[in-house]
């Protein structure tokens, strides 16, 4: 709470000074690799995860759980927990500076300042003894120097943007005062009080009924078209990724399968893993079927290292390359990758 | 044996908010309302609703797991609500109950073969020899391989686990399974399988579901009718393809709407309904569905809607839509 203004625009002039990146990336991911330390085990949670989220787009990430989104989420805003994780290699860029390598005093000035993050559960996000206007002013008051006061009416005047009714009562309130969509919405509120230029969302409406799922949902999208911020979006649903985002990357057990805009992921998934993963919900569009097309098998465990490729004990087409070396993200048309051997003999199929 | 499989009348569940002796008018929360329904042997009906609507309520009503306020559940045409504690334990071989969570649903001190036999060995007594050919029989059935008996649920993953709660619910050859949110904890991948077999088990067995789950893509696909729960009521209860092709109740339309649609040239980001489902300990009065409702009118603030018949036959309690 004693940071000093100075200091954090100094930072941000060091930013902003770099010249040298791409002016559409905003965040480059290359190569993130995190490992979990268990007593007798390692976990590879991720295992050289790359992408890029540009300027003010939605990028979904979309897995089954254990598939390494959330870590990546948490790798990036370096929240792993000390004691059993860590980020083992690759980089994170941001403005052209790796966050890996950054103290943790200025790290802490771009986590809730720059990037911002939501969480499933905003019961256990947000805490039970303060208002939750004093926990909308703290994030306002340690990153952009306000008063107290000014805070407080900055929180205020947050709960009226995500459409919280009569904000001037509603900042006395506690968290248990709320139903869980209001919470989200406080959630929401406070990652966005500092205008960041990032938002990672991870899994905000996966604990919501679907009608007040459908009332974030929209206003996620409307503060991200009024705002610019850029939105990674990570979710278990496929829903909801085709009802939000731009573009798309699908991780299964720790490794990205494929990236795409999401009109071409739907429309044209390549990777054996994203078709079987779209068949597999039930979908009253393609009628009514007896049996649901599932997958065969179980995801790897993450405790061995993965020779070849991840999917292919489940998969369909899996040949002995893919049980050998393991495939890489490769272009495959425009804005659309995947790491598959056989990628040309799936589209044809 | 003539009649439904399975028939609910009037149930009601009030559950008391604290006791303080200084209350004088002590609060209830009404998590079942006046809630009826049959089921036909070999057949799956879906319950969907929001979180608060009373659908695990009900299924706990189902079991007996509590004892209902009012109303009677019939099961064969007995009352399973007003039988004995001595007089239930026969009952209860013909209805089983599949958990949501299969982590915690499971004895993680007993190997996969004592979970799935513990309910057989509750009734007659069971050697070494013939629990393993029990379990061994059971495991087949829910797509496992025998060798499995042996292992601790913490050795399995979740879909196996699911499955271990389904092979338990199967050991004593029940009529009816009371599934509660069986497949919401599981990826979807897994969802498929399991969504499978209990598809396949039904056709063998002619075993009935009861099958309640807050996803309508779920419900739509395993689903022969649905009723639709808010606030403790049932608000429309109809043939799954008729509900799904043309929601009558406001609420119903709203919640096939809300649902994401996974395919972006049709998505819309509709938002159907504004506000939150209110609270059960103080609903609104009338139609509880009517502060949310585009179509609610003076009347549905006075009066609860009754659930009747509409055009096609399927029951709807709405005084604005049913009788058009």
């Amino acid at each position: 709470m004693l940071m000093r203004v100075s200091s954090e625009e100094r930072i941000i002039e060091n930013f902003r000074e770099d010249k040298t990146i791409d002016n559409d990336v905003l965040l480059d991911v290359r190569d993130l690799e995190t490992h979990f330390f268990g007593e007798e085990s390692v976990t590879r949670a991720l295992g050289g995860v790359s992408f890029q989220v540009k300027k003010g787009e939605t990028l979904g990430v979309v897995g089954e759980s254990g598939c390494g989104k959330s870590v990546t989420a948490l790798s990036i805003m370096r929240l792993l927990p000390k004691m059993s994780a860590k980020t083992v290699g690759g980089e994170v860029c941001f403005h052209g500076r790796n966050l890996l390598d950054l103290p943790e005093r200025e790290m802490r000035k771009i986590r809730g300042n720059k990037i911002a993050m939501i969480f499933q559960d905003p019961m256990t996000s947000l805490n039970p003894v303060y208002t939750v206007g004093r926990q909308i002013a703290e994030a306002v008051e340690i990153h952009s120097g306000a008063s107290r006061s000014d805070a407080l009416s900055k929180a205020a005047e947050m709960l009226r943007l995500v459409r919280i009714a009569d904000p001037e009562r509603r900042v006395n309130n506690y968290p248990y005062e709320m139903s869980g969509g209001m919470r989200q919405r406080v959630m929401i509120a406070m990652a966005l009080a500092c205008s960041p230029e990032l938002l990672i969302a991870d899994e905000p409406t996966t604990a919501l009924d679907v009608t007040i799922q459908a009332q974030i949902l929209r206003l996620i999208v409307d503060l991200k078209k009024r705002t610019g911020t850029a939105v990674m979006f990570i979710t278990h649903d496929l829903g909801v990724v085709a009802e939000t985002c731009q573009r798309v990357i699908v991780m299964y057990a720790g490794r990205i399968v494929e990236q795409a805009t999401v009109t071409d992921l739907f429309s044209r998934p390549v990777h054996p893993y994203t078709k079987a993963l779209m068949r597999s919900v039930p979908d009253r569009r393609r009628g009514k079927e007896h049996r649901l097309p599932e997958i065969p098998g179980i995801v790897p465990s993450l405790r061995e290292p993965i020779v070849g490729c991840s999917f292919a004990q489940r998969c369909p087409f899996a040949t002995e390359v893919c049980r050998e070396k393991s495939p890489v993200l490769e272009e495959y048309g425009a804005d659309h990758a995947v790491a598959c051997w056989h990628a040309k003999e799936v589209v044809s199929a | 044996m003539s009649g439904p499989l399975l028939k609910v009348e009037k149930l009601v569940k009030h559950y008391p908010l604290g006791d303080g002796i200084f209350n004088k008018d002590p609060k209830v929360v009404r998590a079942v309302e006046d809630v009826s329904f049959s089921v036909e042997a070999g057949e799956t009906l879906c319950i969907v609703g929001e979180s608060g609507c009373g659908k695990s309520t009900v299924a706990r009503l189902l079991m007996r797991l509590v004892d209902p306020t009012g109303g009677r559940v019939l099961l064969e045409g007995t009352d399973i609500a007003s039988l004995k504690k001595g007089e239930l334990r026969d009952w209860r071989r013909r209805m089983q109950m599949v958990f949501q969570d299969p982590y915690s649903s499971l004895n993680p001190r007993l190997t996969a073969g004592q979970i799935i036999t513990e309910p057989a060995g509750n009734f007659e007594r069971l050697g070494r020899k013939k629990r393993e050919t029990l379990a061994a029989e059971l495991l087949k059935k829910v797509g496992l391989a025998p060798e499995i008996m042996h292992r601790l649920p913490s050795e399995l993953s979740g879909g196996q686990r699911q499955r271990l709660g389904i092979a338990r619910a199967l050991s004593l050859k029940p009529s009816i399974i009371i599934a509660d949110e069986a497949v919401s904890a599981l990826d979807v991948s897994v969802q498929a399988q399991i969504l499978n077999l209990l598809m396949d088990l039904q056709e063998e067995t002619g075993i009935a579901f009861v099958f309640i789950s807050h996803d309508l893509g779920v419900v739509e696909h395993i689903g022969h009718r649905v009723a639709v729960m808010y606030l403790g009521r049932i608000v429309e209860l109809a043939n799954c393809e008729a509900l799904f092709a043309k929601p009558i109740h406001p609420y119903t339309e709203a919640l096939i709407a809300a649902a994401p649609v996974p395919d972006p040239t049709y998505a819309r980001l509709e938002v159907p309904v504004e506000g939150e489902v209110p609270s059960p300990v103080n609903p609104p009065s009338g139609c509880t569905f009517h502060p949310r409702c585009p179509l609610a009118v003076e009347r549905c603030r006075i009066e609860v809607p009754p659930l009747v018949p509409a055009a096609d036959g399927r029951l709807v309690a709405c005084h604005v839509r049913a009788t058009q």
